[in-house]
């Protein structure tokens, strides 16, 4: 048993002990192929780490409080045009990455959201976040953002219109990794 | 960043006073999810990390600036769709492109894909929605994020 588990655990991070392996290869063999690798790696590290945990303790969180009723009626399959709002400023206020958007979701998903709004959920997401948002105006100007922004919403609203129908006779789920 | 660790703590907070069983079920819960998809997460990092190392920045403005009209389009969906940099890079980047000439309608594609279709984070993507339909997403945004670019450079 306890070999299963420790093989199981090596193969899922034998990507990761690779990498290790790697950058100590060539910091002792002073290869500079590896530095910027090794600094591109913890920059994005430290932009995960400083973001994933907390927003996966939100969602935890949210799961043992909300109520799927609750959930269902304002963002599930009978929202309406309402629904889609809500998903769109829940996106809208949240920061960091698309993978971010993923667990959030998921939690979306169990919570009775519906199919079109997961959808619209994500194409929010990255697009149209605030703080982002303020960081595009500000190195592209204010005309290419909102332009971008006024194009941006339709289509993925679209978009969700499009998976809804795509995934209706799918027993599709979002699934917890 | 700051905000979400501010909302996270209140959050916590309230949640402890009300009932701190609970609160320790949703933190365990949210750690455990969180531990699951930590080796596809980190493995995803790597491949960026080696991505913006064969393809760094200058690398990025020559090809986007070499090409316009529909080779254009093509270059900027091509390599925003591949590659995953964070606004913070990304913005000061796309500025640099729209000094040295390059138009607003590629821009916007670039923008665009980069922000809607990660081909290097599929592995983590799949693991919620499955490859089949994270593949469709990831296309259907490819093709919106062309539009919204030829829109903008009707405008711009």
């Amino acid at each position: 048993m306890k070999k299963i588990i420790k093989k199981l655990g090596l193969s899922e991070y034998i990507f990761v002990v690779l990498f290790g392996l790697f950058l100590l290869i060539s910091r002792h063999f002073n290869l500079n192929l590896s530095g910027k690798i090794e600094r591109n790696f913890w920059l994005f590290f430290s932009e995960m780490i400083t973001f994933l945990p907390f927003m996966f303790i939100l969602v935890g969180i949210f799961d043992v409080w909300v109520p799927r009723e609750k959930v269902e009626k304002h963002i599930g399959r009978e929202s309406g045009i309402k629904g889609i709002v809500w998903v769109i400023l829940l996106a809208m206020l949240q920061a960091g990455p698309l993978y971010g958007a993923f667990p959030v979701a998921y939690l979306l998903w169990k919570k009775g959201c519906s199919i079109r709004n997961i959808f619209i959920y994500l194409g929010a997401f990255p697009t149209l976040k605030i703080p982002m948002l303020t960081f595009e105006i500000g190195f592209l100007g204010l005309k290419f953002s909102f332009l971008r922004t006024l194009f941006t919403l339709p289509i993925f609203i679209l978009i969700g219109f499009i998976m809804e129908a795509y995934l209706k006779n799918k027993q599709f789920q979002v699934k917890q990794p | 960043m700051i905000l979400l660790l501010i909302i996270t703590a209140i959050a916590l907070i309230i949640s402890f006073i009300l009932d701190s069983k609970r609160t320790i079920a949703g933190i365990k819960k949210g750690l455990n999810m969180f531990v699951n998809i930590l080796p596809s997460m980190l493995n995803v990092l790597i491949l960026v990390s080696v991505f913006l190392y064969l393809v760094p920045n200058e690398t990025i403005v020559r090809w986007l600036g070499k090409g316009s009209g529909l080779k254009g389009i093509s270059i900027a969906a091509g390599v925003g769709s591949i590659s995953l940099i964070p606004g913070f890079i990304a913005y000061p980047l796309a500025s640099i492109l729209l000094k040295s000439g390059v138009s607003y309608e590629i821009l916007a594609v670039f923008i665009t894909t980069l922000m809607m279709v990660g081909v290097l984070t599929l592995p983590v993507e799949s693991k919620y929605f499955g490859l089949k339909v994270s593949i469709v997403r990831n296309f259907l945004s490819f093709l919106g994020a062309i539009i919204i670019g030829l829109l903008i450079g009707l405008f711009l």
